[in-house]
């Protein structure tokens, strides 16, 4: 055992830890590792460290995975480019581990480290691993060899290209259903760095292969790489080869792949072209929105915007716009909660005119749903209609919504509809807010749960910022401050937290004028956690007020709080009063 | 629906396959005379692994015990090189036992104040992968998620700081599988802040500061070690009877009385509800989920038994919530022989798919059946276990006998089925076309003791018309040949055939029995 010089101890220590029985010091370590490698060199860490790693491989899942995530970024600490190989053994024995999210890290950290790596040393080196991976015994070595292929196809020589090709294909054909996910998982990856004319042939005859599978979660991977192989493809290839399946897939028997097909279709219409689209894609997508299955309804209904966007408005006119009604009154309340989120995006791709005409009235049945999530959906877009039709034909509609929610008996309803308040006065002005929906704001400073009073608090804050001091002086301070006078301490607790939250946004003449007495009032309440939440909100409006105002009303109070029988106001009163002694210091 | 034809190709084999010797293999945790059995060693569940060189079993005491094969790998070097060499054929399998973990724990759920016992449920073998192996065990509420790994136990020889002036304790880090708070107050020093001055700026000197080595590790022998890997929790209001891999080896199920619900063996934190079958008031609750299992080659299909004995296959690429099944297999009972018994004893409680998914394997208080999935009309063969218990269902009843839940087997040739019974018997019967095949062994060192004489003859069926249903078992009186009286205190629950090979495991109370032929 060497003894080390005082000033290394403290790595020294480190790098013991690299192998110390808690798991937590071995963590830091390998968190540290870059910290090691810098103190033994970069020909040590060449020499040592890393075989060092690459031995040590059997610890926990949690160090094996911050090892992958470290060795990624290694490459400076071996010496630069030209030592990068040398990460490759220990990276190489972290994608044959058990556990995904290891192999997962160990395969992106040498995706990183070999796009980074020497055409040389590339063929030298890291195409054999691609290979040694691939022929692997076990099911784990081959899924990593899937998501490697398409870093080192681009620098192989002809020949090891054509082996590469017939690897990948073979990974398609394998055994395991895992390795099939993941070759079909990174087809799309593969596909995009191989030639355009093994591109028709090798590639397309895999990707049919997968889209034949006996799993369907492998011929749902193929699904979710249409698109990706698609784009590469150019139109008549992707007409002739990809289309049929899509379409074919649209009609699959398992709803698990139609849903696929819901989420996937829209990004296809790009790479096939527009006269396709209209012939084959419309159709399909049409079908799907009147899929049998309600989950392939949803996917398809949260798609409807980005779908009707690609298309020409006349198509989405004539063949979407019938479906979205008919969803509008879907039997499932989740299909109908998906359109809401999305519809709002469809009246700028309309125009005025249609959305008027044809969404407008979807828009307010929706706004009537018996759901709350439907309501509350459309009204957190309301902007964006806003935009298109303005919103005076929407507030008639609109109000009774609204205040429908405000009063729901479920609290995150509620809760979620005081969120949308000040966008919504932002859209609807301060003439509509204050004629509807200032009473319901205060109404929400009382309600039985903690959580809305709270919110409630911040509402009133965001309104004043949005509306200005001047209005928050006339329509939220006088209404807040007679609330302090309530039975109920917990209903005053609020009143604070609300005097707490408006102080920085009223500045501080208002907070002088009207805030602070009411404070100091407040603080001669019998109960002792009024008086220590007034001494918490006295000690945050010290930078606000004038030095002289804090001397003059709010140390006096604060030194009375000082004296309370209750240790815990004593407590915060005297935090108060240090930080008054703390701002004079400064 | 399309399936496979291995039982048909097995069947028009010239003839029934003669009827097949038994015989003592080995046991484990015999019990001696007189001893008494403690509660938490009885065994509740008993699994082969897909190629059958593993056996799990799973007790009350929420703990799991793994037997790995040795009569194949004794001989050193590459299992299939023997296989090659057709070793095997002279030799049938033996295990040793190789681990055990504890699984599961006793919890109290606190919010239903319900106490939640740690008895193993079921068991199942995942996916092997670099000789670790996996599996999933499962009590009333939570499944979890083991791996079990043979770990070099490290001694670290050499390190920079001499522990014996850190800690003053003069001991050197002792195993890496000692308990680590020790550890941590042997390094206490570096918790200490002043030793943590390591910010990135530190400069090192370009070729790296000589004086610092890495530790030096020697690893010493290797130690099975078990990990959970994840837990599966909170998903279950009523007590999980199954649970079963898919094919995918992605995704499984886990079964309770009323639903099923299905989960990504890689994402504990949500599942997905399958099949409900909860009706809105649960006063209308007349039928529950009694087992299911996922076809063993098709990832879409998977069958559920019922309380009422019915058994329903149901198809996952239909709809989300599968709650209208594809096809039900339901025997109708005869008219005028409804007792009060009746929905009691056709209560299903065990099935299993054939390793061709052609056939469906159902056990219920009385009988075998197999069914093949492209009939639904009616079993293809019955085989009568309890017939005899028939004038005793009163006195079953009233000892709660009459619900215990047998479970049953197929041999992986699909040739033969297996179920246990009362007083540690089981009895295996050949299921392939003409077999009259119907032998009765006792859970012991001498499985044939009590060996039925008459070899049970086949009779038809007279209520069904179609050819190849059968009727069989022995019909003996409540006492066995030899004059005992039935005992329904010990019975035998839980067995497993190997899947390649004619080797039983089964359990009695807390001895596991392994018999081959």
């Amino acid at each position: 055992m060497a003894m080390v010089d005082e000033p290394l101890y403290p790595i020294a220590v480190l790098i013991d830890e690299l192998k110390n029985d808690d798991i937590q010091l071995r963590l830091n370590s390998i968190r540290r590792l870059s910290t090691i490698a810098r103190a033994l060199g970069e020909e040590r860490t060449r020499k040592e460290l890393i075989p060092f790693l690459s031995e040590n491989n059997d610890d926990d899942d949690e160090v094996l995975l911050a090892m992958a995530e470290e060795l990624g970024v290694f490459i400076p600490y071996v010496g630069g480019v030209e030592h990068a190989h040398v990460l490759l053994p220990p990276l190489e024995t972290l994608c044959t581990v058990e556990e995904t999210c290891v192999r997962d890290k160990a395969v992106e950290s040498l995706c990183r480290v070999g796009s980074q790596m020497k055409e040389s040393n590339l063929v030298d080196s890291f195409i054999p691993l691609v290979k040694r991976l691939a022929a692997g015994e076990w099911f784990t070595a081959r899924v990593s060899a899937c998501g490697l292929c398409h870093i080192a196809y681009p620098s192989a020589s002809e020949m090891l290209k054509t082996e590469l090709r017939s690897i990948y294909s073979q990974l398609c054909q394998d055994d395991m259903p895992m390795v099939r996910r993941a070759a079909a998982a990174n087809l799309g990856k593969f596909a995009s760095t191989v030639e355009a004319s093994y591109l028709k042939s090798d590639i397309m005859s895999m990707f049919e292969d997968l889209t034949q599978d006996d799993q369907d979660s492998v011929r749902l991977l193929a699904v979710e790489g249409c698109a990706a192989l698609g784009k590469l493809l150019d139109p008549q290839d992707c007409v002739g080869h990809i289309l049929p399946v899509i379409v074919n897939f649209s009609q699959d028997k398992s709803w698990r792949v139609r849903y696929m097909v819901a989420n996937q279709l829209y990004e296809l219409c790009e790479a096939v072209g527009p006269e396709p689209t209209r012939t084959d894609l419309v159709p399909a997508y049409v079908r799907i929105l009147r899929d049998n299955e309600a989950e392939v309804r949803i996917a398809a209904a949260g798609k409807v915007t980005k779908f009707c966007r690609i298309v020409n408005p006349e198509l989405a006119i004539q063949h979407i716009l019938p479906c979205v009604k008919e969803l509008s009154s879907d039997s499932s309340q989740h299909v109908r909660s998906a359109l809401a989120s999305v519809i709002m995006g469809m009246a700028p791709v309309l125009g005025k005119d249609a959305t008027i005409e044809q969404l407008l009235p979807i828009f307010l049945s929706l706004l009537k749903d018996e759901f709350p999530d439907v309501r509350l959906n459309i009204i957190s877009k309301l902007d964006q209609v806003n935009q298109v039709i303005g919103i005076d034909l929407l507030s008639q509609s609109l109000l009774p919504a609204i205040v429908e929610l405000a009063e729901d008996r479920h609290w995150r309803v509620r809760l979620a509809i005081i969120e949308y308040i000040p966008l919504l006065a932002s859209q609807l002005g301060v003439g509509f807010f204050d004629d509807k929906l200032g009473a319901l704001c205060m109404q929400w400073l009382q309600d039985k749960v903690y959580s809305i009073r709270d919110a409630a608090a911040n509402n009133l804050k965001r309104l004043a910022e949005e509306f200005g001091p001047e209005w928050a002086m006339q329509h939220i301070v006088p209404q807040v401050l007679d609330m302090i006078n309530n039975p109920h301490y917990l209903y005053r607790m609020t009143v604070l937290r609300s005097i707490a939250l408006l102080a920085p946004v009223m500045g501080s003449e208002i907070t002088c004028s009207h805030l602070l007495p009411v404070m100091v009032t407040a603080s001669k309440d019998r109960v002792p956690n009024i008086k220590f939440n007034v001494a918490k909100v006295l000690q945050s409006m010290i930078p606000i007020v004038d030095h002289s105002v804090v001397e003059k009303s709010v140390r006096p109070s604060l030194v009375e709080l000082a004296e309370d029988p209750d240790v815990d106001v004593r407590f915060f009163a005297n935090q108060a009063l240090q930080s008054i002694d703390h701002v004079m210091m400064s | 629906m399309d399936s496979g034809d291995g039982g048909e190709v097995a069947s028009a084999a010239a003839g029934p396959p003669t009827p097949l010797e038994w015989k003592f293999s080995q046991v484990f945790g015999e019990r001696a005379a007189g001893e008494e059995v403690q509660e938490v060693d009885i065994i509740s569940a008993i699994e082969f692994d897909k190629s059958g060189d593993h056996l799990a079993t799973g007790d009350r005491g929420g703990r799991v015990v793994l037997f790995e094969r040795t009569d194949a790998k004794e001989h050193g070097g590459n299992r299939r090189d023997l296989e090659r060499m057709d070793y095997q054929v002279s030799r049938h399998p033996e295990f040793r036992y190789k681990t055990e973990f504890q699984s599961h724990e006793p919890e109290f759920d606190y919010l239903k104040s319900l106490e939640i016992e740690e008895k193993i449920n079921k068991i199942r073998w995942c996916q092997t992968a670099n000789g670790a192996v996996f599996l999933l065990s499962t009590n009333d509420k939570t499944i979890k998620f083991w791996k079990v790994q043979e770990k070099k136990v490290k001694k670290i020889s050499e390190i920079n700081v001499d522990s014996c002036k850190a800690a003053g304790n003069g001991g050197i880090a002792s195993s890496s599988v000692s308990s680590g708070s020790k550890q941590f107050l042997a390094n206490g020093d570096c918790s200490d802040p002043s030793y943590n001055p390591l910010s990135n700026d530190l400069l090192f000197p370009p070729g790296g500061l000589p004086s610092l080595r890495l530790p030096v590790v020697t690893s010493g022998e290797t130690s099975l070690l078990a990990r959970c890997r994840r837990v599966y929790a909170h998903a279950h209001d009523y007590h999980i009877n199954s649970i079963s891999n898919n094919s995918d080896a992605e995704t499984f199920i886990s079964a309770d009385d009323l639903r099923i619900n299905l989960w990504n063996l890689e994402i504990s934190n949500q599942s997905f509800n399958i099949v409900d079958v909860k009706p809105t008031n649960m006063e209308d609750l007349t039928e529950v989920i009694t087992s299911a299992e996922f076809h063993p080659t098709h990832c879409n299909m998977l069958a559920y038994s019922s309380s009422k004995g019915s058994i329903r296959l149901i198809d996952l690429r239909q709809s989300a919530l599968c709650d209208s099944h594809s096809k039900i297999f339901e025997e109708q009972e005869a008219p005028g022989s409804r007792s009060f018994f009746t929905e009691i004893i056709a209560s299903i409680s065990d099935v299993k798919f054939a390793r061709d998914g052609r056939y469906l394997l159902s056990r219920d208080y009385m009988s075998l059946k197999l069914w093949d999935v492209n009939m639904d009309s009616g079993p293809v063969a019955t085989f009568q276990v309890h017939e005899y218990l028939r004038p005793k269902l009163c006195d079953l009843y009233e000892n709660d006998s009459i619900f215990d839940k047998f479970e049953c087997c197929l041999s992986g040739d699909g040739l033969r089925v297996a179920t246990g019974s009362y007083s540690n018997l089981f009895r295996i019967f050949g299921c392939a076309q003409g077999s009259t095949e119907a032998t009765t062994l006792e859970a012991s060192k001498n499985p044939m003791r009590r060996q039925v004489q008459t070899p049970a003859r086949p009779s038809r069926s007279l209520t069904s018309s179609i050819s190849r249903v059968v009727r069989r078992g022995a019909e003996s009186p409540g006492a066995d040949a030899n004059g005992n009286s039935f005992d329904f205190t010990t019975k035998l629950l839980h067995l497993a055939w190997h899947p390649s090979e004619n080797s039983i495991a089964c359990a009695a109370a807390n001895s596991l029995y392994m018999y081959y032929a």
